[in-house]
């Protein structure tokens, strides 16, 4: 059974249908890619599994329990963090807080504190600068905090909003880098792009959108050799 | 090895200390006589506007929404509060048990509107909810200025008609009397339980800042989506704030009702939801000690512009304006932080000179 099932996922904004019934399914350990143009619905996609909007109709069941209705605190309890869109992270309070902030849901101190020493070893340049105001980062390692703030609520599966948007090539094969590494730990990924050769490059599978339904799917390695996606998304 | 002091503790001691070393001067004062009749009026409603400010500070600059029903909040205190007084005035004879009384049910009452009309309203967000706490207050302004309650042997009567609508017994007695508003309650406020409901309400501030409550609160403020998605329940905090300051406000309500012999709800008016947010934003949204300040200059000064009664208006706007500029233009505020500085500098050179002569020793 996948760890996580989206069934006919609806989604609309007032009248404008941005989901039109999506389905497909993350299994356990696997890095997931979604990749289309812009309005696809990637981003509705990944909102609505962690319960920031509300699906219109279909369902997003975790591990065998439906999460559809479950609001968005819970649904982070449960496992899923999500690394919003545009990095998102607290401007005015220090990289440490905001990693501390990531355990917000978690009681366990000890556990907290060694967590926060596995971020520091996943991205060394924030233990540099975890007194540093997290507004004066730049662009690449906001994007670092975001994800290690994502991870400090020890969740099972990351979902991952456009990791690369707005970094230069070396910072982006870094961060790629560095998804890689959250899966070797046993944590599954969700991401979503529009780089996406990179993308495919580090997925098991992947699934295309196109203006709200899947129009293709099927392994990384499969996807990034066929025809239409080459033309369509990897400029070739 | 010094007891390292948080800056936020500081801040708050600081602010303790001026209310605590102005409530003296004023006591020195009252009792030595040097106080005018007009300023000992306004003791209570200074005391009232700056809770009031401290109040919709934790709204706009915690939570970092605009809310201008600040007065409908104080208006359910103060009514809810003169109902009691008057009903429980002949058989709670002894006002330091009534009053305490009071300012539960007043705050009370007050908070539990908070939460009903945060249900809705903070769905919203920006100019619509500003527009919708407005009209609030303006519907609780009416609707008070509607009712009529009167009381006898038989309970109490409510009527939104007439006052021959409520059918009292002979030996009943009229609490409010629609627009003409509520008589006869207990003047129970006094500037020193007033003073204290203050120290008290900065209290509660400054701690809720600094609580995981306030933090929690105000990264929903600095950032909704990240909030949301590390794992807070974004409504509940939000409505928890919105109660607290609701509260504040019902508190602030209750002082005042009790300050006088009758009250119209008139007064509650939008007119003076703006006049806590001019409080708010010129001591600085978020700075709790600023609106104080904010709040006892502008209180007072209405009336101590009364010797040029013609210009009085004028200055005040003026002043206003000055104020504004002051604590807002960069050039002025660097000219400030600048001198501070040198002043500082200063200090500590001497301190540090006197730190190496007691070593030498």
């Amino acid at each position: 059974m996948a760890m996580l099932e989206i069934k006919d996922l609806c989604v609309n904004y007032g009248v404008i249908k941005a989901l039109k019934g999506i389905t497909f399914e993350v299994n356990e350990g696997e890095v997931i890619a979604l990749i289309g143009a812009n309005g696809a619905g990637k981003t509705t996609t990944l909102h609505t599994i962690t319960g920031l909007l509300n699906a219109r109709s279909g369902s997003i069941v975790l591990d065998g329990k439906d999460i559809t209705k479950t609001p968005a605190h819970k649904i982070v309890k449960m496992g899923i963090a999500h690394v919003p869109e545009g990095r998102r992270i607290f401007q005015n309070l220090t990289v440490l807080d905001n990693i501390r902030l990531g355990a917000f849901t978690r009681k366990d101190k000890d556990g907290i504190a060694q967590d926060v020493e596995k971020v520091y070893k996943l991205f060394p340049r924030l233990e540099e600068r975890k007194n540093q105001v997290a507004g004066t980062l730049s662009g690449g390692e906001q994007q670092m905090l975001a994800m290690g703030r994502a991870l400090m609520s020890k969740p099972r599966i990351v979902v991952m909003d456009e990791p690369s948007m707005g970094l230069s090539p070396i910072l982006v094969s870094e961060i790629f880098d560095i998804i890689q590494s959250i899966r070797q730990q046993g944590t599954t990924v969700l991401l979503v792009e529009q780089n996406a050769k990179k993308a495919l490059s580090i997925a098991d599978r992947a699934y295309v959108l196109e203006t709200g339904k899947i129009v293709l799917s099927g392994k990384a390695s499969d996807l990034i050799n066929d025809e239409s996606v080459k033309k369509a998304y990897l400029g070739e | 090895m010094k007891k390292k002091i948080k800056p936020m503790t500081k801040k708050s001691f600081i602010t303790y200390g001026l209310v605590l070393i102005a409530f003296v001067a004023v006591e020195i004062l009252i009792s030595t006589g040097n106080i005018s009749s007009m300023l000992k009026g306004l003791l209570v409603p200074i005391c009232v506007y700056s809770i009031l400010a401290v109040s919709l500070n934790l709204t706009v600059g915690i939570l970092g929404e605009l809310s201008l029903g600040q007065a409908g909040f104080m208006c359910i205190g103060a009514y809810s509060s003169a109902i009691f007084s008057n009903m429980v005035k002949e058989t709670i004879t002894e006002p330091m048990i009534r009053f305490p009384l009071a300012i539960l049910v007043g705050g009370i009452f007050a908070a539990l509107f908070g939460i009903i009309i945060g249900i809705p309203v903070l769905r919203l967000r920006g100019d619509y909810l500003a527009i919708v706490t407005l009209a609030f207050g303006e519907i609780i302004k009416n609707v008070f200025a509607a009712l009529y309650i009167g009381y006898d042997s038989a309970g109490l009567h409510i009527s939104l008609k007439s006052q021959g609508d409520l059918g009292l017994a002979p030996d009943g007695k009229m609490i409010i009397n629609g627009a003409l508003g509520i008589s006869g309650t207990p003047n129970d406020s006094t500037f020193e339980i007033a003073a204290v409901i203050l120290f008290i309400t900065l209290i509660i501030a400054y701690n809720f800042v600094n609580s995981r409550t306030g933090r929690a609160v105000m990264s929903i403020r600095d950032n909704r989506i990240a909030a949301e998605s590390v794992g807070l329940n974004i409504t509940k905090y939000k409505l928890m704030t919105f109660a607290l300051t609701a509260f504040l406000a019902g508190v602030a309500g209750v002082l005042y009702s009790h300050n006088f012999y009758s009250l119209q709800a008139s007064k509650f008016d939008y007119n003076l939801s703006i006049l806590v947010l001019v409080f708010v934003v010129l001591g600085g949204i978020g700075n709790i000690r600023g609106s104080v300040i904010a709040a006892i200059i502008l209180t007072m000064l209405p009336e101590l512009l009364r010797s040029i009664n013609n210009y009085r208006m004028l200055m005040y706007a003026i002043v206003l304006i000055v104020m504004m500029i002051c604590t807002s233009n960069e050039t002025i505020r660097s000219f400030f932080v600048r001198n501070i500085e040198k002043f500082k500098g200063l200090f500590k050179k001497n301190k540090a000179q006197s730190d190496v002569v007691k070593e030498g020793e």
